[in-house]
């Protein structure tokens, strides 16, 4: 089976030819296949921006290629465009974005770029608003006067309208309270599992990337330092530590017991897993 | 791309110019526009383009940065030498059709244009070797007389400095929202003159509200500091006039007069 969606050599330099000339990413090739819940961390400046800004065409690569199933997205003007509807990026703080009278209308932008019928649209904005939990009195409300937790979820619906194949999640959650958190990562997952859609999420929370994906991207200094499960690369909690980020809390307590002596697998990221290493360790004395 | 606008852009430095009292700055640019007005001939206006470069050469920009500030302003400039070129009387050189070149319109083409070049390259050397703060300080210092009639100087130039601190800001913001509505499917490159205005509209609206949202911010953030007026208010830094400041303001007068002659003498 073909990858959905695959770079090649991917890189990009900002101001070519400019004192301000910097390399934000560098030969990242990577793979992603239909149906996955892929996680991109990466500390601030790692070009985990640049990169997802490359998957959907909005930033033309300095040098390298992007494969949507198997076709080069930059090779003509028409695929470029269809790029933008196949893959759909939501950004950060996705709510300074809204713009129309109600919310019905800001989520029916994406769907009316898109040309489709009046019936189709209403029903992508409906189904798009069920799925992020956004009650049907709030659609004809304006958005300015909505909650900011409500707020995301009409910027995301905007995204999810346009029903993607792969849908691309800049820090969904950033400044939301753990409600707002909690629920919008319920929402997303529900939508990946009922599309059986591909998602691709930027977090800085290591919790929340632990809990939800099923394999995990790890940028530093724009490349891919490592990939794999999360399990995976959990397990390399040190290597990620010197790279100024964060482990799950849980990773980290264990990373304690071993050091305090106690022989535990450091590989544990959520509290389940950790409830069953531990159990077994007190069974084996 | 939106980024690579510099207007108002302060490139930071350590050059003479840079170090240059910004009242001094400031006054030498009114003496630039002066003396450039009083250009005549290509002799005067050869004195202003080597004062120019000059100045450029010391504050170490490079030139291509100039070059692409005079960018957005390409399309007034080519207007005017056009407009220059064909409606000035004269000595008829070429004719066809309704077209007249005379010797007058191409020289007095030649020297419009490189008017307007000279001026907007010289004014934003200012903002370019000026930090946004120390030139509405300049501004509020040489305007101080002018609250003896109420004129709410320290306000004005406040407003001003904050202007200028948001400029970057704003473009900034404007291509993060053009790229999230492009990744909605919104063109802003192709269509008719009605829906590319049309087009505007998912851009302007969230600027407006990011703008507002932002001054509210900003007011209330300069309240928790006890911000209250210019009534009072003590600087950081003390402006105070240097050895170089005396040469660089004695240099410019001495230009402008010498130009000023020259030009009498129609050179």
């Amino acid at each position: 089976m073909t990858p959905i969606l695959e770079t090649k050599n991917l890189s990009h330099t900002y101001g070519a030819g400019t004192p301000f000339q910097s390399d934000a990413i560098q030969n990242v090739n990577l793979s992603v296949n239909r149906g996955e819940f892929i996680g991109i961390i990466g500390h601030t400046g790692s070009g985990k921006s640049t990169l997802i800004q490359h998957l959907n065409g909005l930033l033309k690569p300095t040098s390298g290629e992007i494969l949507l199933d198997g076709r080069d997205i930059w090779s003509d003007k028409q695929f470029t465009r269809e790029t933008r509807f196949r893959v759909g990026l939501v950004f950060q703080y996705p709510e300074y974005q809204l713009f129309e009278e109600t919310a019905y209308l800001d989520i029916a932008f994406g769907p009316k770029n898109m040309e489709l019928s009046q019936e189709e649209i209403d029903q992508r904005v409906r189904r798009a608003a069920g799925f992020v939990g956004i009650p049907e009195e709030n659609l004809q409300k304006s958005p300015f006067e909505l909650a900011g937790g409500q707020k995301r979820r009409v910027a995301i619906a905007g995204v999810i309208a346009m029903e993607p194949d792969v849908l691309i999640l800049d820090e969904p959650t950033a400044g939301l309270d753990p409600v707002g958190r909690e629920g919008i990562l319920a929402n997303i997952r529900d939508y990946q599992k009922a599309q059986n859609a591909t998602v691709i999420m930027v977090s800085h929370s290591m919790e929340e990337i632990a809990s939800n994906v099923s394999r995990l991207i790890v940028m530093n200094h724009g490349s891919v330092a490592m990939a794999g499960t999360p399990r995976e690369v959990f397990a390399h909690a040190r290597e990620l530590i010197a790279m100024g980020l964060d482990v799950p809390q849980v990773t980290q307590v264990f990373l304690r017991l071993r050091d305090m002596g106690l022989p535990v697998d450091t590989s544990v990221y959520t509290v389940d897993q950790a409830l069953e290493v531990l159990l077994a360790q007190k069974g084996g004395h | 791309m939106l980024k690579d606008i510099t207007l108002g852009q302060y490139f930071p430095g350590k050059t003479v110019v840079h170090r240059l009292d910004p009242r001094t700055k400031l006054i030498l640019v009114i003496v630039y526009i002066v003396a450039l007005f009083s250009a005549k001939w290509f002799v005067t206006y050869g004195m202003m383009l080597v004062t120019l470069c000059g100045i450029i050469a010391a504050s170490k920009i490079n030139p291509k940065v100039i070059l692409r500030s005079l960018k957005p302003l390409l399309f007034v400039i080519i207007l005017t030498g056009i407009l220059n070129l064909f409606y000035t009387q004269g000595q008829i050189l070429v004719k066809f059709w309704i077209f007249t070149i005379t010797k007058e319109g191409v020289r007095s083409a030649v020297l419009m244009v490189l008017r307007i070049s000279m001026l907007i390259a010289g004014t934003f050397m200012l903002t370019y070797t000026t930090s946004p703060i120390a030139l509405t300080d300049g501004l509020e210092l040489l305007l101080n007389p002018l609250k003896k009639i109420r004129v709410p100087v320290h306000e004005l130039s406040m407003m001003m400095c904050i202007a200028l601190r948001f400029i970057p800001t704003l473009i900034e913001e404007t291509d993060k929202i053009m790229s999230a509505q492009k990744a909605r499917g919104a063109d802003f490159e192709t269509g008719s003159l009605l829906s590319r205005a049309k087009a505007l509209i998912p851009i302007l609206v969230p600027l407006f509200i990011s703008s507002f949202r932002r001054a509210d911010e900003l007011a209330v953030a300069m309240e928790c500091r006890c911000y209250h007026g210019g009534e009072g208010r003590t600087r950081m830094k003390q402006l105070r006039y240097g050895r170089n400041d005396y040469v660089a303001l004695t240099g410019g007068v001495v230009i402008l007069i010498v130009i000023i002659v020259l030009g009498r003498f129609g050179l």
